[in-house]
């Protein structure tokens, strides 16, 4: 479906940022349109994401771990395989190359896992922008491999230590940095976040996915899935996959948010479980928030899940029903990362972990007649500290 | 369209030939006692028009001093039903114009036409929402002009024409034009497209226009001041609470305002 003028998704979405982007925001909605209409655009995109990414990624058939779970067949689009190890460089690439058209120097963006970080360095590497990436110090922390590469990337790394010191802080920070400098600067946001046009813009540079796995699906399994699990962040990885198959209202689409320590212990990332609309970086969703509107401080192992906002079209898809929203804890994504190892051989990402748990729970509610497929966005080598981190407590 | 106090402290500014002057505060910090005494002192001092900042968790559009600030007041439990308080207690003392500065959350989680209700109840006589642009505006303002409280627009060095007609045609109250393009904080420079920005707003509106964010320093106020109707200081206000108790920032603050006030009055 494609937002309204305004950029609303049903009640969601909009532009609520300071009048001094508001220029940069028509500027960028109207670069966008014409790209999008440009078939050299498209055809630059598909070379890069063919020839330097290595799309298309295989969907997998995890014969173990379908055996593990004792159910359904499940399957692995497998996004970890991309370059640079998640399905983040989908949308860095389109939205370099959209900066590239408009003409401007410098990249900067946000991250929390740190895999948009690097993808948004590789991309400003290979195209020649400067690059400044922010990053809350606590995931500075425990994504230290990722800002490793980043520097390698010639990309600087802005350590944030304001408020909870995670993604939501490294977006604030970014958001001020873009506001001081939008006559030269292309905020490249990294999810399906912030005002109109990003939200739009980030599911079509990462819808590829979901093409990707419906022609894979037919050719393996001679249909679609039942079943499409992805973990929500702030949902890119969701709506790329998800999108494909709004219309197919026999697939059930399932998306993961982050239960923390529980999700009735207040310690978690569960947007749309626990939330109710709110306006944070620039958009109407929802949000984790208090009785007084201040956005609340919010935990998940998985850095790039830790974060109380997510994308106005998710709300839209949560009130309509069509996507269906659930949690798996810190613990349960552990689990999964283990036994993925364990079974396939493959480390995941902690946030595709979350989607891993939950299709393993599916699974063994079904019979090897039905079929899930679960997004798995990235690969868990930034990671084995945390988990090893974990296993030691 | 109150046609209020915000009106009236500008006629009279207008009726001397003289330039206003805007002071921010950030509700609550570092305590609702202390605010109450720095907005009563800079109202003595001479400031026309107060801004009392409603503190918000992500202030995206402030910089490092008004975050801090934002920070304080919100760990000692400061709540826009406070802040609504103060306003009633403060109007019984002063009949200074009162503007809140609020990102839009809070007010949403309030509810704005509880908000609206509430705030022109208190006392409060405008509105600025630093997130809430052009485009989504409308239902508040309509809610705004209901309740006779004036919501004021941005206007920033980036707006385009377009953009400018289309905000000054729906503001109230004044035009906040803003000096830079970037957060609030104390610098030195300004954006030289300030005068053409200040110029295309008065084609479009007869409102009065006040200029701020960075201002701090008395050159600063000389060359801003023949753009603008008013100036707004509101960073280096919160430098001077920093770091000292009650009766110290409130005399040093009272002294700011004065000698500010001074300045432009020889303008
Ligand atoms: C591998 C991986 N998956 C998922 C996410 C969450 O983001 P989104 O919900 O936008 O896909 C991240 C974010 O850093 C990530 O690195």
């Amino acid at each position: 479906m494609l937002p309204d003028e305004r950029g609303y998704y049903g009640a969601f979405g909009g532009r609520y940022v300071p009048e001094t982007l508001m220029s940069a925001l028509e500027e960028l909605g109207q670069a966008y349109q014409s790209a999008r209409a440009d078939e050299r655009f498209q055809q630059e995109i598909d070379h890069y994401l063919s020839h330097y990414v290595g799309r298309p990624s295989p969907l997998y058939f995890a014969a173990n771990l379908s055996r593990e779970a004792g159910g359904a067949r499940i399957y692995l689009k497998r996004e970890d395989l991309n370059h640079t190890g998640a399905h983040k460089i989908n949308n860095t690439l389109g939205q370099a190359l959209l900066a590239r058209r408009m003409g401007k120097k410098r990249l900067i963006a946000e991250t929390g896992a740190g895999q948009h970080g690097v993808a948004t360095a590789t991309a400003a590497a290979l195209f020649g922008f400067s690059c400044t990436i922010f990053m809350g110090s606590e995931d500075v922390r425990r994504q230290a491999l990722n800002v490793f590469r980043m520097r390698l990337l010639s990309a600087e790394v802005v350590e944030v230590a304001a408020g909870s010191k995670t993604l939501k802080d490294a977006m604030n920070e970014a958001i001020r940095d873009w506001v001081t400098n939008v006559e030269h600067t292309y905020y490249l946001i990294g999810s399906v976040a912030g005002p109109h046009p990003y939200p739009l813009m980030v599911r079509e540079f990462q819808s590829v996915i979901g093409r990707e796995t419906r022609r894979q699906a037919v050719r393996l399994t001679g249909g679609l899935p039942d079943y499409i699990v992805a973990c929500v962040g702030g949902g890119s990885n969701a709506m790329g996959m998800f999108s494909e198959f709004l219309g197919e209202t026999k697939v059930c689409l399932v998306g993961v948010e982050a239960g923390g320590l529980g999700p009735e212990t207040g310690r978690h990332a569960a947007t749309l479980s626990r939330g109710w609309p709110g306006v944070l970086h620039g958009s109407l969703s929802y949000l984790l928030q208090d009785v007084h509107g201040q956005v609340l401080p919010v935990h998940s192992v998985s850095a790039g899940l830790d974060y109380p906002g997510v994308g106005p079209e998710l709300s839209y898809l949560k009130d309509s029903g069509r996507v269906l929203f659930t949690t798996a804890t810190d613990a349960e994504a552990l689990d999964a990362f283990r036994l993925l190892c364990r079974t396939e051989g493959i480390l995941p990402a902690l946030e595709s972990a979350h989607a891993v748990a939950e299709a393993v729970k599916l699974a063994r509610t079904l019979t090897p007649a039905a079929s899930v497929v679960v997004n798995l966005s990235g690969r868990g080598d930034k990671d084995v500290e945390t988990v090893a981190g974990e296993v030691r407590q | 369209m109150s046609g209020g106090r915000i009106a009236a402290a500008f006629e009279r500014l207008r009726g001397r030939g003289e330039k206003g002057l805007i002071t921010f505060v950030t509700a609550g910090y570092p305590n609702l006692e202390t605010t109450r005494s720095l907005v009563l002192a800079m109202a003595d001092s001479g400031a026309d028009v107060i801004e009392l900042g409603v503190p918000f968790s992500d202030p995206l559009a402030d910089g490092p001093v008004i975050q801090r600030a934002s920070q304080a007041a919100l760990n000692t439990g400061v709540t826009l039903a406070a802040i609504l308080a103060l306003v009633r207690e403060l109007r019984r003392e002063t009949g200074v114009p009162l503007v809140l500065m609020s990102y839009f959350n809070p007010i949403l989680s309030f509810g704005p036409e509880r908000l609206a209700s509430a705030a022109a109840g208190a006392g409060a006589d405008g509105l600025i929402i630093p997130d809430l642009p052009l485009e989504e505006a409308g239902p508040v303002l309509e809610l705004a002009d209901g309740y006779g409280l004036d919501l004021i627009p941005l206007v920033a060095p980036t707006s385009t024409p377009r953009r400018i007609a289309a905000i000054a045609a729906q503001a109230r109250g004044f035009v906040y034009c803003v000096s830079v393009t970037g957060v609030t904080g104390a610098r030195s420079g300004y954006s030289e497209k300030l005068a053409g920005v200040c110029r295309t707003v008065r084609e479009h509106t007869r409102l009065p226009v006040a200029v701020g964010f960075g201002i701090a320093h008395e050159d600063q106020v000389r060359v801003l001041a023949p753009h603008a109707d008013a100036l707004i200081v509101g960073s280096a206000v919160i430098d001077l609470i920093q770091g000292t108790d009650k009766n110290g920032s409130v005399s040093r603050v009272g002294s700011l305002v004065v000698e500010l006030k001074q300045l432009l009055q020889k303008l």
